[in-house]
């Protein structure tokens, strides 16, 4: 079936009515462990889908994305506490002076957050990107590690291991849900465009990209430095949403995970990225049972811390093994919706003679 | 003057001299051949024209500019194209993306523009996307736009890379064996589409093919290549009975006393 661009246009303009009017029907009437959990489902997709330009449409195995978080956490949270908060997060080496005062809306912290993340991505790409598959994972898991190590330790910037308590709720679903249907827009966008055709040439032969004329070392900047940003932003709505934050978090168990998602939703398919992401943070909370104790008839289970990735890693293994282009096979689209409903119709029809 | 001009390459891979001394000046509009047996370092000649690695010594002017330290991205905007010995097509990507890809040296809109679709982006993908189809279906794979590159035939994917490299909208094609794995009436077929792109586009070409048939029926000039070294140039029928070149392809003749 084929759909004419205004007739799609319309529809999308429905769809995105829609979904304005879900999320604010769950922001007002879901209780606050539904809304946490939508919002962190919306982090996870930001995330995925910032990942999955990186490593999905442009082939570049980065593992840098909890170190990008990591920096667009603690530099929008150091933009939006206010100094009152910060005196009292800093109790054992105090806070260094101009960041000691500062205090600017949630919204403009946010955003630079991301713009941090996007710069530190620009710099530490002009080393990394020189290298690639396997190299430019360690490389830039390497990174990601040292950034966590270096906010552990600045402590008069960061205040090192013990991080920030007490961080005022900013995040709600319209910011993060919100976000999240702007990157999906905008990533979508790009790979549709002649930039996204680019992209996939590079991950599909580098030397006959090259020879066509593709600059090899701009056009993975730009997935890296924008992967970046997206991952910063991601970031930025973790210590408002927790209303803590600390480098723990952000250890290389965070980027394995959006890792999982976009191998379990494939490689270059944004619909899998949206829908495993989503389901991947309802499942880590699901899946919370089974690191509690447990009596089970006669026998006493421990609550063993680590379980839920067990689970995890054996649902990744079964996709590699079972459906190695991940679960999706195909992005969404109004066409593929159109024709699933004019099958599932025909059925209907066929059943009632 | 000439359009290419290649002085005196030479080209060293550790201890292996896989180019030594290699001269070659292409008029525009030429259309030469270059021949031997494998191993001669025909392959290796098109990588250092088209800047995948710098050759040890000598110069290569193209349009009389010095490209011999540019990369191939630089190069290929200058407007060398070419096909690869192996293909090299993006098979995961459909066919008419393939050739797309050939456009984007030539798109003058930021990333911004394409992503938020500002008028003059829009304005180059419409043009983009009419003449990929134009240029597929001078080839006559129109019909198989929508199909993955990856699971066209043989023969296919090699006119798919030719189509892909005209895309770049180049003034010297380098084709790497084309009639590699072609039947012979595909073989046939090709000759007459290199004719007819060359005419169509204006092209210089320089064709590195192990099927006689397509260099002798379309080549003006050709050269041989041993061991790195050009053992003998001249037209098609100079060739085939140069000494030289039997030796290099048959071996000697041993007499038997």
């Amino acid at each position: 079936m084929k759909l004419d661009n205004r007739k799609k246009q319309r529809l999308n303009i429905i769809a995105v009515v829609g979904f304005i009017l879900l999320v604010s029907w769950a922001q007002i009437t879901w209780n606050p462990f539904f809304t946490r959990l939508a919002n962190v489902c919306a982090i996870y997709v930001i995330a995925a889908v910032s990942i999955n330009l990186i490593n999905g449409y442009s082939g570049q195995f980065s593992l840098g994305h909890a170190g990008f978080m990591a920096i667009g956490a603690y530099a929008s949270a150091l933009l939006y506490m206010s100094p009152e908060l910060k005196e009292v997060n800093y109790f054992i080496t105090p806070i260094i002076w101009p960041l000691s005062v500062i205090q600017i809306p949630f919204f403009p912290a946010w955003i630079i957050g991301g713009l941090v993340a996007a710069l530190a991505g620009f710099i530490i790409g002009i080393p990394c990107l020189r290298v690639r598959g396997d190299y430019l994972a360690i490389v830039t898991y390497g990174f990601s590690e040292i950034i966590r190590f270096l906010i552990c330790n600045f402590q008069s910037i960061t205040n090192g291991p013990l991080g920030f308590k007490g961080v005022p709720q900013y995040t709600n679903l319209w910011w993060s849900w919100g976000f999240a249907l702007f990157t999906v827009i905008f990533i979508k966008r790009l790979i549709d465009s002649s930039y996204g055709r680019a992209l996939r040439a590079i991950s599909g032969d580098e030397v006959s990209a090259e020879a066509m004329g593709i600059n090899l070392f701009k056009h993975k900047m730009l997935a890296f430095v924008l992967g970046a940003f997206f991952a910063g932003i991601a970031g930025a709505l973790l210590p408002s949403l927790l209303m803590a934050i600390d480098p723990y978090y952000f250890q290389i168990i965070l980027t394995y995970q959006f890792i999982a998602i976009i191998i379990m939703g494939g490689l270059g398919n944004i619909t899998g990225s949206v829908i495993v992401g989503s389901a991947f943070a309802i499942s880590l909370e699901l899946l919370r049972v089974l690191e509690t104790p447990h009596v089970l008839f006669t026998l006493s289970i421990p609550g063993i811390p680590g379980m839920r990735m067990l689970v995890i890693s054996i649902l990744i293994l079964a996709v590699i093994l079972f459906r190695h282009r991940g679960l999706f096979g195909q992005e969404i689209s109004w066409e593929w919706l159109f024709s699933l409903f004019s099958r599932f119709s025909q059925k209907l029809r066929f059943r009632h003679k | 003057m000439s359009l290419l001009k290649i002085d005196h390459i030479t080209k060293q891979f550790g201890g292996l001299t896989a180019v030594s001394d290699f001269y070659l000046e292409l008029e525009k509009g030429e259309l030469v051949g270059l021949i031997g047996p494998n191993g001669a370092g025909k392959t290796t000649i098109f990588n250092m024209i088209n800047g995948t690695y710098p050759p040890t010594k000598g110069k290569i002017y193209f349009d009389n500019k010095d490209i011999t330290q540019n990369k191939p991205d630089k190069i290929a905007a200058l407007g060398v194209s070419r096909t690869f010995q192996n293909i090299r097509l993006y098979p995961e990507s459909s066919v008419v993306d393939n050739v797309k890809v050939g456009y984007h040296l030539r798109v003058k809109s930021s990333f911004w523009g394409a992503v938020f679709h500002f008028p003059n982006y829009v304005k180059e993908e419409n043009y983009i996307s009419q003449d990929a189809d134009s240029l597929l279906s001078a080839i006559g794979l129109l019909k198989k736009k929508g199909e993955l590159a990856g699971g066209l035939p043989y023969g296919d994917q090699r006119r798919l890379e030719i189509c892909r490299a005209l895309a770049t909208r180049p003034k010297l094609l380098l084709l790497d064996e084309p009639a590699a794995g072609m039947n012979p009436r595909e073989t046939v077929e090709l000759m007459s589409f290199i004719q007819k792109i060359r005419r169509q586009f204006d092209l210089t070409i320089l064709l590195i093919e192990h099927d006689m048939k397509v260099i002798m029926g379309i080549c003006e000039r050709i050269l041989v290549l041993d061991y790195g070294k050009t053992i003998a140039e001249g037209t098609p029928g100079k060739i085939q009975h140069n000494p030289k070149v039997i030796e290099a392809y048959l071996g000697t003749e041993v007499s038997y006393a």
